[in-house]
């Protein structure tokens, strides 16, 4: 990759190329985007916002679908998965 | 949580188009050209919809080269990143709102045309919530966006011509594709193989893709049984002409073909007929200053989009003469969809794939076993809260669709989940809602 990112994921610094999502973002890191109710880990699925897999706070806002937004240098993402220890509350 | 949700300043265009994929951008260029002011509006960062994501104006295929380079010389109010949630017609026209980083927007509109394309049917099989499985579209975005594959094993499985596309994309991005499953038959994919004359440019495009695949294990009668792995996906185990095999891979990535996205035109009222928006010759559907074209009305790939999106915005901008002289076209790209329909229609072994304990509802993790008591989709979700969690049924939805033969139509607004704060946003019930309106939580 000619250009790269540093983006946290879980506080943990992940390098990605210009032009990816946060989405990506956290598969890179290995983190799982989040924890289903019954405790499942989850990864990013469908790619393009329809699943809502993907949902993690980015930059302080929660319930985000990682996978529509781009990251930009110093972006904080948390997911709500395994890697940071808590279960995703019901959003909604 | 609490955030004061920002009203920008409110805008009104002659046309507004949503969804800024082929159909879209088609749309826009069309209207642009024919004098009236148009915007285009997006969710995703960028336009060129799922199967342009990350092209520009200079390179890649002629196609999207020349549709971006004629977008970019018109006049089109560019709106990407704007997550609509609500849209309500009016008599004159009609008033959306969409969620932007910067605030709520709001735009008033004379005519809309939807183009919100379509997504990925998944099927539920045992397995397939595990970490590392994708959608086969999704692993192409998410290749498209900057996941490395480089050395990682792929196993492709599904159904459609979408699955040639994302082995030949993974295979360019170094990726090892283990196998190809596609579910239809031989004889079918040969019968889809003399449909592609009917488009030009689909049978070079057809030898391209073979002949980047020529070396990769290309099974028919071959579908997804289960997605197996500790914490991850591990291995895949396939039914292959009527025999078991496993095969090990770091990612699988299964699509069984397209759904249109209908939420928003049932949203506004438009009639779905056999599951696709009704329109007439002018890409018009049965609600008033609503206007439909691609994948939501019928499933017909990226010539028949651009082709529906310049009718619909030609008319739309009441300009027949030059909409008109499209509709030979698209009468013969329609026969092109029949056949595509034809050839990739879901077998009836994959009706029971899942368990009766494997999920069908990823939101809410209810089990396809408790999903099946029921009757229609109405009851299971009363009973089991299945298509009630964030995606809405977009996901099991589509597979409930198939698997039980249901009716799914329930849709709410607003069409996709928004804090508090943006609905109050509208809650007027006009788009000209004056700003600093402030809602609760989530």
């Amino acid at each position: 990759m000619s250009e790269s990112v540093t983006v946290r994921v879980n506080g943990k610094p992940v390098v990605v190329p210009v032009g990816a999502t946060a989405a990506v973002a956290i598969l890179i890191s290995g983190a799982v985007s989040r924890t289903s109710v019954t405790g499942e880990p989850r990864t990013p699925f469908c790619g393009m916002g329809t699943c809502f897999e993907c949902r993690s706070e980015i930059n302080g806002t929660p319930y985000l679908r990682s996978c529509q937004i781009l990251c930009e240098p110093g972006m904080e993402i948390q997911t709500n998965g395994y890697a940071n220890g808590y279960i995703d509350a019901q959003p909604f | 949580m609490d955030t004061p949700m920002d009203t920008l300043t409110p805008s009104h265009f002659d046309v507004v188009v949503i969804g800024a994929g082929p159909a879209g951008m088609a749309a826009a260029v069309a209207v642009s050209h024919s004098g009236a002011s148009v915007a285009l509006i997006d969710d995703n960062p960028s336009a060129g919809g799922q199967i342009w994501r990350g092209k520009t104006g200079k390179d890649h295929r002629l196609a999207a080269g020349t549709w971006f380079e004629r977008l970019n010389n018109s006049v089109v109010k560019v709106i990407r990143g704007a997550r609509l949630f609500h849209i309500e017609g009016h008599l004159d026209g009609g008033a959306l709102a969409a969620e932007t980083s910067q605030g709520i927007l709001s735009v008033s509109y004379g005519k809309v045309i939807l183009a919100t394309g379509a997504r990925e049917r998944f099927l539920p099989f045992p397995g397939w919530t595990l970490p590392n499985v994708f959608g086969a579209g999704g692993l192409q975005a998410l290749m498209k966006t900057g996941l490395p594959v480089a050395g990682k094993r792929i196993v492709i499985a599904g159904t459609g011509p979408l699955l040639f596309a994302v082995a030949s994309y993974a295979r360019k991005c170094g990726a090892k594709v283990v196998a190809i499953c596609e579910q239809t038959s031989p004889k079918k994919m040969a019968r889809f193989a003399a449909a592609t004359t009917l488009v030009p440019g689909k049978i070079s495009e057809a030898f391209r893709l073979l002949w980047d695949l020529r070396a990769v294990p290309h099974w028919k009668n071959c579908w997804p049984v289960a997605a197996i792995g500790k914490d991850r996906i591990e291995r895949v185990r396939l039914a292959h002409n009527g025999r078991s095999r496993e095969i090990e891979c770091d990612y699988l990535a299964c699509g069984f073909h397209l759904v249109p996205n209908l939420e928003l035109a049932t949203f506004a009222g438009c009639d779905i007929e056999n599951g696709f928006v009704r329109v007439d010759e002018f890409q018009r559907t049965s609600a008033e200053n609503v206007y439909c074209a691609g994948e939501p009305t019928g499933i017909g790939g990226l010539e028949m989009a651009l082709v529906e999106g310049q009718i619909a915005g030609y008319s739309a901008a009441r300009n027949e003469t030059a909409a008109r002289k499209l509709l030979g076209q698209r009468a013969r790209y329609a026969r092109f969809a029949r056949e595509l329909d034809a050839a990739f229609g879901l077998r009836s072994e994959l009706k029971s794939l899942a368990d009766p304990g494997t999920l069908l509802c990823r939101c809410e993790d209810v089990p396809f076993g408790f999903v099946r008591q029921f009757d229609s989709w109405r009851a299971a979700k009363l009973h089991t809260r299945c298509g009630m969690g964030p995606c809405q049924g977009r996901v099991c939805g589509s597979a409930a669709e198939f698997l039980f033969g249901w009716k799914v139509d329930s849709v709410r607004p607003p069409v996709f989940p928004v804090p508090c704060a943006s609905l109050a946003a509208i809650s007027s019930g006009s788009a000209s809602t004056p700003s600093g309106s402030k809602g609760g939580a989530r």
